[in-house]
């Protein structure tokens, strides 16, 4: 049943079209239970007590509807290993031993993560950019929740985490954004750190300490409290807004400035994406890059922004091996890794420089 | 805005990027003279930090919950806290911590106003069968009629708006 939510293409609903630069939005809310202690300070029949607590918390919900719950015992290795890959759970979660849990809708626009380092981590994505309904269905996840559980709240310091840094709201609002025109630019350590100052912190695409294959980065709040949600969402997306420029101009520059190395490089990509028999993933993230950043230009056909996207996650090894249905080794992977790419850029056209000459 | 470190006006603000964490602090123009400020190359902030902490280290090293065990050497070297009650016994030190990490000191989002009224609800049910148990000792019945009452009323109010 699980395995099956997770090889589904995509969810029941009609997902959203591709968009230039920003890739998907997601709000996590983090939330303890009281009188238990934190899931770093809790024996294992403690963790067991607050799993099923929640789990029944959570039957019933509005914005639950048709989702399964899971022990993360219960997965194996390779089903932990895509969920991470698809960014439902953290890598920190998919190492637990005993008493956590997943919580998942069938379209999974919601995955509740039950004793990673807080009880609940509520978290909700969408692709494109699009806070207001992301908060909305996360709001209503929590207060359904709520209206079962006591959570540990303080009127003075909000709901109680156990990382002080997400005290308050326990909201972390973040946004996948591609930035292939900073990095080539070599403007994008410059771009960390201005954000840095304004409390907006940047990680690779798999969170914490990833590095950052396909231009591809995580933009998120880093603070919590001091701030209601909606002021924290609205300082995000007017970073969010100056990025999306930035991006675009250095783009524009780099059309400008190194127009043919620029083309030269998108356009190989195409070839090499036809042509491959052994890639590993990171190549194939920077040429899957090149790509989007190509469509966004007009040089190909909108559909191919999807397309990348989606390759993005099925080029990861978690998602080449639950394809071929079995754990293989890396050299096999690299193997069916190209035979996909070349496959779904088949027929890919070559770039269309028309409206660039 | 007073000097981190004495009781002067500040008038240099600090903010250092790190470890992605960010810290902010605030010196008169003495001190920030004094700690190298003003060459931001040999400045760090962790060495700043790490003085205003040792000091109040040394009035802490002994802060435990007694709730869950944490100690302030576990919560100082894991940046983690064991327990809802550790946000009481930690105050003290966690204070200054939130005052750099966070864009104010005061949640100012979400109220969960379920458990918010559950939780007054089960606080004042225990404060008046506390009273109700004195008074009964005290053999004031008077009194004890009174938070009866009390008591019922409570438990039909939180009946009827369930």
């Amino acid at each position: 049943m699980f395995h099956k939510i997770l090889s589904k293409e995509s969810g029941g609903k009609k997902q959203p079209k591709a968009i230039p630069v920003t890739l998907s939005t997601r709000i996590r809310l983090a939330r303890n239970l009281r009188q238990f202690p934190f899931p770093g300070r809790a024996e294992v029949a403690q963790k067991r007590a607050v799993l099923s607590k929640c789990i029944d918390a959570m039957s019933g919900i509005k914005g639950l509807n048709n989702s399964i719950s899971v022990e993360v015992d219960d997965l194996s290795e390779l089903d932990r290993q895509i969920l991470v890959e698809q960014h439902l759970i953290s890598p920190e979660l998919s190492q637990v031993e005993e008493g956590s849990g997943i919580v998942l809708t069938q379209d999974r626009s919601c995955c509740i993560m039950i004793n990673e380092e807080d009880h609940l981590r509520i978290q909700v994505l969408r692709p494109g950019l699009d806070f207001s309904s992301v908060w909305k269905h996360a709001d209503e996840v929590d207060s359904g929740i709520e209206s079962a559980i006591n959570y540990a709240y303080d009127g003075e310091l909000g709901f109680l985490t156990a990382c002080p840094t997400n005290l308050g709201t326990g909201m972390r609002a973040s946004v996948m954004m591609h930035l292939p025109g900073l990095v080539m630019s070599k403007n994008m350590d410059k771009v960390i750190n201005a954000v840095n100052q304004l409390g907006i912190a940047v990680r690779g695409l798999f969170g914490e300490g990833s590095d950052a294959n396909g231009s591809i980065f995580q933009i998120s709040n880093q603070q919590t409290l001091g701030e209601s949600e909606s002021a924290i969402i609205d300082r995000l997306n007017s970073t969010l807004e100056s990025l999306v420029r930035q991006e675009n101009f250095a783009r524009e520059k780099l059309l400008q400035d190194d127009r043919t190395r620029l083309i030269d490089k998108m356009s190989r990509a195409i070839g090499s994406l036809k042509t491959c028999h052994l890639i590993q993933s990171a190549e194939a993230m920077d040429l899957l890059s090149l790509v989007r950043l190509a469509t966004d230009f007009g040089m190909m056909p909108d559909k191919f922004r999807g397309l990348a996207d989606r390759m993005f996650i099925e080029v990861q090894p978690g998602h080449v091996q639950l394809s071929a249905g079995e754990a293989i080794e890396p050299n096999q992977r690299d193997e069916l890794r190209a035979e996909l790419l070349r496959n779904q850029f088949l027929r890919a056209p070559l770039l269309d420089l028309s409206s660039h000459s | 805005m007073k000097c981190h470190h004495c009781d002067n006006q500040a008038t240099v603000h600090l903010t250092q990027i790190l470890n992605g964490q960010m810290h902010k602090m605030d010196l008169c123009e003495t001190c920030a003279q004094a700690k190298g400020v003003t060459n931001p190359e040999n400045l760090s902030i962790s060495n700043l930090m790490d003085k205003v902490e040792m000091e109040v280290d040394t009035a802490n090293t002994s802060m435990v919950c007694e709730s869950c065990g944490t100690t302030h050497q576990e919560f100082k070297k894991g940046g983690r806290l064991g327990c809802e009650a550790c946000y009481h016994v930690f105050r003290p030190v966690l204070d200054p911590l939130l005052d750099g990490m966070h864009a104010g000191i005061k949640h100012l989002g979400k109220v969960p106003a379920g458990s918010e009224s559950r939780i007054h609800f089960e606080q004042s049910m225990g404060s008046l069968k506390k009273k109700l148990q004195e008074a009964v000792e005290k053999e004031d019945f008077e009194k004890a009629a009174e938070l009866r009452d009390q008591l019922r009323d409570l438990q039909n109010e939180s009946k009827a708006t369930v």
